[in-house]
């Protein structure tokens, strides 16, 4: 193989595999953001994954798949954002059963499905004549699936509402300083509700991007622990969906090397470092200061009531 | 003004054990009854499903013996998570504890060459060093740095999960184990007593059961147990009576790492004999013994049931693996069921649920 060819393999496969990736961290920001830390992403995304292959299946349409799986992920995440805001209770284990009954529903729901092939997959499309660029061309429009190109749209228009419009202003005050949102006429929980809503829908298309498009199939456990990285690769972008899209695509990056690069590494070392360097991200931005300027919201995991605290 | 919103929560006096204890019961009832619920959409009789599961759980010498041995690394898990919880650490990285519990001994019962008689005892020594450095990293990033502990014990998980799969595949794959990814099988030295006939390791039992009647007592009644309960409680209470927090947090990682590191020790040595993939070693006990340690109350000795009551359900999905080709995976509808129903009877203790119009301004 020559290197030319070798580095649009590469890159191709980086931005399909970075996709569901950077789908789950864009909601998984948005959740955070307005202070509710959800560690069910794995659970939401393999219910995801699990309904939009049935529906896929059933229908022999991948984009009511798709659909199928925006909704049980959306559904799944109101769960998490009833216990966590209206019963207050802890985020961290409600975030762990949502995990726990995700994985196991998906895995006793989909026991039918496994092994079947989905005829109905969603297909990659090629961009008439940008396709030809050199390079570019076969990396970024030939062969990739709609959902990569609305993920990176999805990136920038999720950053402009945070940054630039009033709805991002109330989100980050919510996630910052409830109390003084709350003050100011923002409907805290409803804000809270609908950020983690996000989240479950973005998870849930991931799950869905999984089984219809990326490998079509279902097989129990698929997400094999990408809502972890998505929970370790919201920090690695300080919380901002466009350093979200160079996180997913970089830690996408690694992933796909830690096959290409088997003759000098052992694979499973470089299927470490998305995990080891989250820890050392977290080191480098430790200090309180810096992480606060980073954009750590300081309501992460606090319920609010009003007149409490 | 907004109108107040139609349903909420608001806080009531603390209530009597008997009643904490009536409402969690209740909460797994309840989750129970959901997972039956969920058993009928599915097609099969909720009744016929748990008669099968108490059956083949506790109805046989068989069934209660592998339902013991299923409970032993959640017994020690939970006990030492108990005491994590206690001091407000968020431990989810038991399962790769465990797992680097299990690497050390391995690396001790194939490599040291120590005397037969020797070899058990420092796997154990071993284990829990083991252990207790992978649980003491994130305690130090915490305590120093104020690093979040949620997310570095869980990276640390796959950290440990991938040393495991590559010690397998690689330096340490076994010569004759051509084909697969295991090591070489322990020498019969490394390999712990079993009660005869079963696969009921019961040293590693015993280490369990000490460590909750002696945490149990490390926490109520001596004065790092106070200590431990201050941070954990109070933190700005601590910081003014002169209680390191540095000093407890690592202390009560290195406990919490440490168990979990022996039930690792226990399952290469009492049950596979090897170290082999992580999902066959792990199997979950890291996250199941988290629902273990917060059904307890964080109470170690109470650990001792609770360890039982979802070693049940582990044992449960086996069976009904077996006779009514079910996946394992029911196991984590049970738990999560479980904890989403404990977190919520978690709420009627601490509010009263309030539906209509707020009273109080």
């Amino acid at each position: 193989m020559s290197w030319e060819s070798w580095v649009i393999a590469t890159l191709s496969r980086t931005l399909a595999y970075g996709t569901p990736l950077l789908l789950a961290t864009l909601g998984e920001i948005y959740a955070e953001r307005s202070g509710v830390l959800n560690l069910g992403v794995e659970g939401m995304m393999i219910i995801g994954a699990y309904a939009a292959f049935s529906v896929a299946y059933a229908t022999g349409n991948p984009w009511l798949g798709i659909g199928a799986g925006a909704i049980a992920g959306g559904a799944f995440s109101l769960i998490h954002a009833f216990a966590c805001i209206t019963l207050r209770a802890n985020q961290v284990v409600s975030g762990l059963a949502l995990t726990m009954l995700g994985l196991g529903l998906s895995g006793v729901l989909g026991r039918g499905l496994e092994g079947f092939p989905l005829f109905s997959s969603l297909r990659g499309v090629t961009v008439p004549g940008l396709h030809r660029i050199p390079i570019l061309g076969p990396i970024l429009f030939e062969g990739q699936n709609l959902l990569v190109y609305i993920a990176i749209v999805l990136a920038v228009l999720l950053w402009f509402v945070l940054y630039k419009t009033r709805i991002g202003i109330s989100i980050r005050a919510v996630g910052e300083d409830p109390a003084t949102a709350d003050s100011l006429g923002v409907h805290v929980a409803r804000v809270r509700y609908l950020c983690v809503l996000v989240g479950g829908v973005l998870a849930g298309v991931a799950g869905g991007y999984l089984s219809v498009a990326y490998r079509p199939a279902w097989t129990e456990g698929m997400t094999a622990g990408m809502g972890w990285i998505v929970i370790a690769l919201t920090i690695f972008a300080f919380w901002n969906p466009l350093l979200g899209l160079f996180g997913a695509y970089f830690f996408a990056a690694l992933f796909h090397l830690s096959f290409r690069l088997q003759a000098w590494l052992a694979p499973e070392l470089l299927k470490m470092m998305p995990y080891a360097l989250a820890i050392v991200v977290l080191i480098l931005v430790s200090r309180g200061t810096l992480q606060k300027r980073m954009g750590a919201p300081s309501a992460l995991t606090i319920p609010y009531t009003r007149g409490e605290d | 003004m907004k109108p107040p919103s139609w349903i909420g929560v608001e806080r009531r006096p603390a209530l009597p054990p008997w009643l904490v204890f009536a409402i969690s019961m209740g909460a797994i009832v309840s989750a129970l009854i959901a997972a039956g619920i969920f058993f009928q959409a599915y097609g099969v009789s909720p009744f016929r499903a748990y008669g099968d599961i108490i059956r083949g759980a506790l109805g046989s010498k068989l069934g209660i013996t592998e339902t013991i041995r299923r409970a032993i690394p959640l017994l020690l898990i939970g006990v030492g998570l108990t005491v994590a919880f206690r001091a407000l650490f968020w431990n989810i990285g038991a399962e790769g504890q465990l797992l680097m519990g299990a690497v050390t001994a391995t690396g001790i019962a194939l490599f040291s060459g120590l005397p037969g008689p020797m070899l058990l005892p420092a796997m154990f020594v071993g284990g829990f060093l083991g252990g207790a450095a992978w649980g003491v990293i994130p305690a130090a990033l915490k305590a120093k740095l104020g690093i979040n502990d949620v997310i570095t014990t869980l990276m640390l998980n796959y950290v440990a999960i991938y040393v495991v799969d590559w010690l397998i595949h690689g330096p340490w794959k076994g010569t004759a184990m051509r084909g697969f990814a295991y090591t070489d099988p322990f020498p019969a030295a490394a390999i712990l007593p079993t009660i005869a006939g079963t696969r009921v390791h019961w040293p590693t039992l015993l280490i369990g059961l000490l460590a909750a009647v002696v945490f149990f007592i490390l926490v109520r009644r001596t004065r790092v147990g106070f200590e431990i309960r201050v941070v954990g409680e109070n933190p700005h209470a601590a910081r003014f009576s002169g209680i390191s927090q540095v000093k407890i947090t690592i202390l009560a990682m290195l406990i919490s790492g440490g168990l979990a590191g022996m039930a690792g020790v226990g399952e290469v040595a009492g049950i596979h004999h090897m170290l082999l993939g992580p999902a066959n070693v792990a199997l979950g006990y890291g996250y199941t013994a988290i629902i273990v340690a917060w059904l307890a109350r964080r109470n170690p000795l109470a650990v001792i049931l609770t360890a039982f009551v979802f070693a049940v359900i582990m044992r449960g999905g086996d069976v009904i693996k077996v006779s009514l080709g079910l996946p394992f995976q029911l196991v984590n509808v049970f738990n999560g069921l479980i904890l989403f129903f404990l977190i919520g009877s978690e709420i009627l203790m601490r509010y009263r649920i309030r539906i209509g119009r707020r009273t109080t301004a």
